[in-house]
C-alpha cells in the first residue's frame, strides 16, 4: 500500500471506530466490544504491514551512518490553515514505528483486558478509541502543531476516562493528572511558538526547523521549557506526583495504555523535539537533567518499596523505569539514546502486562493490598507465572525485554566519560537492587505462602485472557532474546539524531 | 571431524533447553512417569554430546597453543558500532573440566529426582526447571564473552530461585527464594559495573581481550576520587569479583546459602553444592590473568577464601540440620577453592623469584572438580536419608546403617574423600591446595587450611555418626532405598574414589593460559602427612564424641562452651545483623522518609499550586461550571473558528 495513506489510515481508523460505536445501542456490549477488538485487530494488522514495509525500504536505502539529518520516509503534506502555514505533514521514522508497533500491541491487548466493562461501555470505548487515535497521531506527525494537537487529543479523554470509570480517589487523580499535564502542555506549546517564531521560516515543520540553528542563548531558555513540558508526562521528577495517584485510580485498560504508551510520548517528545532541534540546548542542560533523572530512577525505586497496593507499585516503577528513558537519553551518548528508545518499548510492553495482569487479579480477589494476598500460585497459576516473568522483565532479567534496554542505557551512560555521569551510572545500576527487593516483595507476597480460604474458589484466566497476557508475553521474550531487528531499526533513526546533538 | 563436532557443540545446551520448552508449553499436565522419562532421555543425550565434546577437545583442542577453541561466536547484542556483544562457544581446559561435570551431574541428578520426587503435585514443573537450569549453567561456562556469562549467570539465579521456592506454599521456602535471589542480585549489580569499566577500556567483551596483559596494563591507573586514591585495575578486578562473592556465598555474602536448603534436596545437590555455587570460583579463574595483575585483588580473594573456609567449617561443627551441615561444609570448600586461586599469586617477600605459582590455579580447579561429585554424593545420599526418616535433624536419626547399607557404605567413601583420607579424590585437590599455599610463601592460609581439613573431618564424621551408628532415636515407618535413588549414589563413588589419577593432568593442563609448563617449586615431603595427620585426628576426636551414636557429647559441649556455642550455633548473628539494616536503615531509614517525602513535600506543593490557582482563579469561576457538554461546545467552536479564519 501506498506509505502516506497508510499512516493516514492508521490514525483515522481508531477514529473511525469511534464514530461506529457511537449509534451503537447502549446495552449491547457485545457489538460495542466486538467493533473496537475488530477495529484494532485490522489497524494492528496495519501497523505490522507498516513495520515490513519500513524495514523492507530502510534495507534497500540505508541510511549512511554520518547523516545528521533525520529522514522521514511515506512523508506527505498538505496545508490545513494558511495563516499560519500549519501543515498536515506526516512521515516516519524507525522509532515512530517501532512506538505505533508498540501502541498497536497494547491497544490490541487493552481492549481485550476491558471486556469485562459493564458501566457505559459505549462512552468508555468511544473515549478509548479517541485516544489511541491521538496516540497514532503523534506519531505520524512531522508538523509540531499537528503534533501538538494529535497530543492533546490524547491527553484529554483520560481526564474522563478515570474520573468515569475508575476507583478510588478518582475525581482527585483524574483532576490532578489532567492539570499537571495540560501545565505541562502549556509549556510546549509556548515552547513550539517559540521555536516557530524565532525560525522566522513561518513553518512548523520539524524537518525544516531541524536545518535551522538556533541561536545559543535561545536554546538556553527554550530547551528547558520543552524538555519539561514533555518531561512531566514522562513523570520526571519532581513533576512524577499525578502518575501513582492516576495509575491507582484507573481503570485496567487505561492505565495500560497510558503507562504503556501515553508515558512515552513525553520521552518521545523530549527526543524528536527538545534535543533534535535544540541540541546546543540539551549539552548545556544536560547536568541538570541527568541529576533530576537519576533522582527518579533511583527515588522511584525506594518509593516503590515501601508501597502496599500492587497499583502504586507498578506506578512507582514506572517512575523509576521512565526515569531510565530519559537517563539514556541525558548520556548523550550513540548507545545512551539508543538505549532509551529501546526502554520506550520494553518498559511500554512490561508495564502494560504488570497493569493488565493486576486487572485481572484485582478483578477475584478484589483487593490490590500485596499483604492480603498470597498463595495465588496454587489457585491462578497461569496469571501468576506471567506475574513472576514480568516482574523478573521488570527486575532487568536477561532474555527478557528489560535486560536488553537497560544494558544499552547502562553502557551508553557509562560511555560518557564525564565524572558526573559515572557516578550517576553506578547509583542507576545500584537501582537495580532495589528493583529487584520491591519486584521480589511483590511477587513472593503474591504468589507464594499459603492460599487464604477466602481466595481458594478463585479461578484461572479465562481464554479471552489469555490471549492479550501471552501476546505480552511473547512481546517482552521475543525483544529480548532475539533484540537484533529492533537494534537495527533504531539505529538507523538514532544516528542522525546523535550525529545532530554532537555536531 | 573435529570441527563437525565442535560446530555443533550448542547440542549441549539444546537439548536441556528443548526438556524445559517441551514440558513447560505441552506436557505440564502429563503423567509424572512420561516427563520423568523425556527428562532423563534428553540430559542423556546431552551428556553423550557433552562427552564426545570432550573428548573432540582432547583430542584435538588440547593441542593447540592457547589451548582453546571457540566453536562459534555469533553477534547477539549491538552497543554501538564499536562495541557488539556475542553469543559463542567457547572451549578450553576448565570449561570442558565444568561441561563433563554439569552433564553427568545433571543426569545422575535427573534419574535420582525420578524416585525423590515421586508423587509431588509439582513433579513435571521440577524437571522443566532443572533442565533450565542445566541449560543456563551450560551456557555460562562456555561463555566466549563477559556479557554472555553474565546473561547466563542471571538466568542460573532465576533457576535457583525458582528451585529454591519451589514449595511455594512453605512460607519459609519463599523467603529462602527472595533472600537468595536478593543476595546475589546485589553482588551483580557490582559485577555489571566492572563490566562496563572493562567494556568501556577495553572496547570489547570478550574475555581474550579482557584477559590481554595490554588490558591490565590500561587500566593500570590511579584514580583520586575525593581524596581517595584507588588503582581503576585493583578496583575493576574486585567488581567484577564481587558477583562470584555474592554467587559463591562468600562471607559475609554467605547468607543465603544456608536458608536455599528449603528446595528439595537434588536441587541443593546440583545447584547449591555441585555447580551453581562454584560459578564465583569460575569466574574467578576466568579472569585470572586480569586479576592476578593486581596483588591486592588477589590478596582479598585470598583471604576471604581463606576466611569463610575457616568460618562455615566452625559453624557446621554446631548445626543440627543435615542440609544445613552440608551447605556449611559447601561453603568451607568453596573458601578452598577460592583461596586456592589467591595463593596462585605468589607472596610478595615469597624467595622463587616467580609471580604466579600456576599450581594455585590447577588445584583449585581441581578441587572443584572432586569437590562436585563427592558433595554432590553427600547430598544425595542425605536426601535418601531425609526421604526415609521424614526430618532434617540428625539427632532424630541413628542407626540407619542396617536399614540402608547402600547408602552407608557410598556416604562412608564421601566423607572419607571430603574428610581428605587417601587415596579418595579429595585427599589429592586438597593436598595440591595446601602445596601450592605453601609454596607460594602464603603460610598463614595455609594453616587455616590445615586447620580447617581436621574441622572437616570432624564436622563430617560428627554427622555421618550421629545419622548411621547407634540405634534408631526416633520411630521408623517402612524406611527403604529407593533404587532410583540409591543408583545415582553408587555411581558416583566411583569419581569420589578414582578421580586421586586425574591429578597429573589437572597440574599438566589445566593451567592458568600461558603457563603451558607447570612450575618447579619444591614439594615438601611431610604435607602429605600433616594433612592426613590433621584428618585422622578430626576423625578419631568424632568417633570419641559421637562414635556409636553418642549424643551426650553434644549437650556437654553446649554446657562447656556456654555462650560461644551459642554464638557459632546462631551463625554469630549474621542474618540479624542484615536484618537490622534492611528493615530498620533501608526500610525504615531510607524508603520511609522517601515516601513520606513525596506524598507530603513534592505532592503536596503540587497540591499547593493547584489550591492558590484556585483561590486565584475565582475570578473567572463562571466559565467554570463543570459541564462537560459546556466545555466540548466551546472547544468545538474554537476549532470551527480557527478553520475558518485558515481558510
Amino acid at each position: 500500500m501506498n506509505g502516506p495513506l497508510l499512516l493516514t489510515l492508521i490514525w483515522v481508523i481508531p477514529f473511525v471506530i469511534a464514530l461506529i460505536t457511537l449509534p451503537l445501542h447502549n446495552d449491547d456490549h457485545l457489538r460495542i466490544k466486538q467493533v473496537s477488538l475488530w477495529g484494532n485487530l485490522v489497524n494492528l494488522i496495519f501497523v505490522i504491514s507498516l513495520t515490513f514495509k519500513f524495514i523492507g525500504d530502510t534495507a534497500a536505502a540505508p541510511l549512511a551512518v554520518t547523516d545528521s539529518l533525520s529522514r522521514f520516509q511515506y512523508t506527505y503534506k498538505v496545508v490545513w490553515f494558511q495563516i499560519l502555514n500549519i501543515e498536515y505533514n506526516i512521515g516516519v521514522d524507525a522509532i515512530s514505528v517501532l512506538m505505533m508497533l508498540l501502541t498497536g500491541i497494547v491497544i490490541f491487548c487493552g481492549v481485550l483486558a476491558s471486556w469485562n466493562v459493564k458501566n457505559q461501555a459505549k462512552e468508555f470505548f468511544v473515549l478509548l478509541n479517541v485516544l489511541v487515535a491521538g496516540v497514532y497521531g503523534v506519531f505520524v506527525s512531522i508538523d509540531l502543531f499537528t503534533f501538538f494537537l494529535f497530543y492533546e487529543i490524547a491527553v484529554l479523554p483520560m481526564y474522563l476516562l478515570i474520573g468515569l470509570w475508575g476507583t478510588g480517589k478518582k475525581e482527585y487523580a483524574a483532576m490532578k493528572l489532567t492539570l499537571m499535564l495540560v501545565a505541562g502542555s502549556a509549556f510546549i506549546l509556548a515552547g513550539i511558538l517559540a521555536l516557530y517564531f524565532e525560525s522566522g521560516l513561518n513553518t512548523f515543520d520539524l524537518d525544516q526547523l531541524s536545518r535551522v540553528r538556533f541561536s545559543d542563548s535561545f536554546q538556553y531558555w527554550v530547551f528547558p521549557i520543552i524538555f519539561f513540558g514533555f518531561g512531566v508526562l514522562g513523570a520526571i521528577f519532581p513533576f512524577h506526583t499525578w502518575s501513582p495517584d492516576g495509575h491507582a485510580s484507573a481503570p485496567t485498560a487505561v492505565s495500560m495504555l497510558h503507562a504503556g504508551v501515553l508515558m512515552k510520548l513525553g520521552g518521545y517528545g523530549c527526543l524528536r523535539v527538545a534535543m533534535y532541534l535544540l541540541p546546543e540546548g540539551a549539552q548545556m542542560w544536560m547536568t541538570f537533567f541527568l541529576v533530576l533523572v537519576t533522582i527518579n530512577v533511583f527515588y522511584g525505586a525506594l518509593g516503590a518499596l515501601r508501597q502496599t497496593d500492587l497499583k502504586y507499585i507498578t506506578a512507582y516503577s514506572s517512575v523509576s523505569h521512565c526515569g531510565l528513558v530519559l537517563f539514556g537519553f541525558t548520556a548523550m551518548t550513540f548507545t545512551g539514546l539508543k538505549g532509551g528508545v529501546l526502554q520506550m518499548i520494553s518498559h511500554g510492553l512490561m508495564t502494560a502486562l504488570f497493569f493488565c495482569l493486576i486487572g485481572m487479579i484485582y478483578g477475584r480477589t478484589h483487593t490490590r493490598t500485596v499483604s492480603e494476598m498470597g498463595g495465588l500460585m496454587k489457585v491462578m497459576p497461569f496469571l501468576s507465572v506471567a506475574f513472576v516473568v514480568v516482574g523478573f522483565a521488570g527486575l532487568g532479567l536477561p532474555s527478557l525485554s528489560g535486560f536488553i534496554a537497560e544494558a544499552n542505557v547502562f553502557v551508553g551512560s557509562f560511555a560518557n566519560p564525564a565524572t558526573i555521569n559515572r557516578v550517576c551510572t553506578v547509583l542507576a545500576v545500584l537501582s537495580i537492587v532495589v528493583t529487584a527487593v520491591y519486584v521480589l516483595r511483590t511477587v513472593n507476597g503474591l504468589v507464594g505462602g499459603p492460599v487464604s480460604d477466602r481466595f481458594k474458589e478463585l479461578s484461572d484466566a479465562s481464554l479471552m485472557e489469555k490471549v492479550p497476557v501471552t501476546i505480552l508475553l511473547f512481546c517482552l521474550f521475543g525483544m529480548g532474546i532475539m533484540p537484533g531487528w529492533i537494534i537495527d531499526l533504531v539505529n538507523s533513526a538514532v544516528h542522525p539524531i546523535y550525529n545532530n546533538l554532537m555536531r | 571431524m573435529a570441527d563437525f563436532i565442535f560446530t555443533h557443540s550448542y547440542l549441549i545446551l539444546l537439548f536441556p533447553l528443548l526438556s524445559f520448552a517441551l514440558i513447560t508449553f505441552f506436557m505440564l499436565h502429563w503423567q509424572n512417569r512420561t516427563v520423568g522419562k523425556l527428562a532423563i532421555v534428553l540430559s542423556g543425550l546431552s551428556l553423550f554430546y557433552g562427552l564426545l565434546t570432550v573428548v573432540t577437545y582432547l583430542i584435538s583442542g588440547l593441542g593447540t597453543p592457547d589451548r582453546s577453541v571457540l566453536c562459534f561466536d555469533l553477534a547477539w547484542l549491538n552497543f554501538s558500532p564499536e562495541l557488539t556483544a556475542n553469543m559463542g562457544i567457547y572451549l578450553d581446559p576448565i570449561s570442558v573440566m565444568m561441561v563433563f561435570v554439569i552433564t553427568v551431574i545433571s543426569l545422575l541428578v535427573n534419574i535420582y529426582s525420578v524416585g525423590y520426587m515421586k508423587g509431588d503435585s509439582g513433579f513435571n514443573r521440577f524437571f522443566a526447571l532443572l533442565a533450565l537450569f542445566s541449560f543456563s549453567m551450560l551456557g555460562l561456562v562456555v561463555s566466549s564473552n563477559i556479557l554472555q556469562m553474565f546473561v547466563f549467570w542471571e538466568l542460573v539465579g532465576v533457576s535457583s530461585y525458582a528451585l529454591i521456592g519451589f514449595w511455594y506454599e512453605k512460607p519459609s521456602a519463599v523467603a529462602a527464594s527472595k533472600k537468595a535471589f536478593i543476595v546475589t542480585r546485589f553482588a551483580d549489580a557490582f559485577f555489571l559495573i566492572g563490566i562496563l569499566t572493562v567494556s568501556f577500556v577495553t572496547g570489547s567483551f570478550d574475555f581474550a581481550t579482557l584477559n590481554n596483559p595490554e588490558t591490565a596494563a590500561a587500566l593500570n591507573k590511579t584514580l583520586i576520587f575525593g581524596g581517595l586514591s584507588v588503582n581503576l585495575l585493583t578496583l575493576t578486578s574486585l567488581l567484577i569479583f564481587a558477583g562470584g562473592w555474592g554467587k559463591s556465598a562468600m562471607f559475609p555474602l554467605h547468607i543465603w546459602l544456608p536458608d536455599a536448603m528449603e528446595g528439595p534436596t537434588p536441587v541443593s545437590s546440583i545447584i547449591h553444592s555441585a555447580t551453581m555455587v562454584v560459578a564465583g570460583v569460575y569466574l574467578t579463574a576466568r579472569m585470572f590473568p586480569l586479576f592476578s595483575a593486581s596483588a591486592t585483588a588477589m590478596g582479598v580473594i585470598q583471604f576471604i577464601g581463606a576466611f569463610t573456609a575457616l568460618f562455615a567449617a566452625v559453624i557446621a561443627i554446631t548445626q543440627y540440620d543435615i542440609k544445613r551441615i552440608l551447605a556449611f561444609s559447601t561453603l568451607s570448600q568453596l573458601g578452598y577453592m577460592l583461596f586456592s586461586l589467591g595463593v596462585a599469586k605468589v607472596a610478595a617477600d615469597g624467595h622463587h623469584g616467580a609471580d604466579i605459582n600456576p599450581l594455585g590455579y590447577s588445584a583449585s580447579m581441581y578441587h572443584v572438580f572432586t569437590h562436585a561429585f563427592f558433595k554432590c554424593m553427600l547430598f544425595l545420599g542425605a536426601g535418601s536419608v531425609i526421604h526415609a526418616v521424614h526430618s532434617n535433624n540428625i539427632m532424630d536419626m541413628g542407626g540407619l546403617k542396617k536399614l540402608m547399607p547402600r547408602t552407608y557404605w557410598s556416604l562412608l567413601v564421601a566423607c572419607l574423600a571430603i574428610g581428605g583420607l587417601f587415596p579418595l579424590s579429595g585427599f589429592w585437590s586438597k593436598d595440591a591446595i595446601l602445596l601450592a599455599a605453601l609454596q607460594s610463601g602464603h603460610k598463614t592460609t595455609f594453616l587455616v587450611g590445615l586447620v580447617t581439613g581436621g574441622l572437616t573431618a570432624f564436622y563430617m564424621f560428627r554427622l555421618f555418626f550421629l545419622t548411621f551408628h547407634g540405634e534408631p532415636r526416633s520411630e521408623l515407618h517402612d524406611v527403604h532405598e529407593d533404587p532410583w535413588m540409591t543408583l545415582p549414589i553408587v555411581i558416583l563413588t566411583v569419581p569420589t574414589v578414582t578421580a586421586g589419577l586425574l591429578e597429573h593432568f589437572f597440574i599438566h593442563y589445566v593451567t592458568v593460559p600461558g603457563f603451558n609448563e607447570p612450575s618447579h617449586f619444591g614439594h615438601p615431603g611431610w604435607l602429605p602427612w600433616a594433612a592426613t595427620g590433621a584428618a585422622v585426628s578430626g576423625i578419631g576426636l568424632a568417633w570419641l564424641l559421637y562414635g556409636q551414636g553418642k549424643t551426650d557429647a553434644a549437650s556437654s559441649l553446649k554446657k562447656v562452651a556456654g555462650p560461644l556455642h551459642t554464638l557459632v550455633y546462631n551463625k554469630f548473628y549474621i542474618d540479624e545483623v542484615y536484618l537490622f539494616v534492611t528493615h530498620k536503615i533501608i526500610f525504615g531509614g531510607i524508603a520511609a522518609p522517601i515516601k513520606w517525602f513525596d506524598r507530603q513535600i513534592v505532592d503536596g506543593s503540587m497540591n499547593l499550586t493547584g489550591w492558590l490557582l484556585q483561590k486565584g482563579g475565582k475570578g473567572v469561576r463562571l466559565l467554570q461550571n463543570g459541564q462537560l457538554h459546556f466545555y466540548l461546545g466551546v472547544t468545538v467552536i474554537g476549532l470551527i473558528v480557527i478553520l475558518f479564519l485558515g481558510k
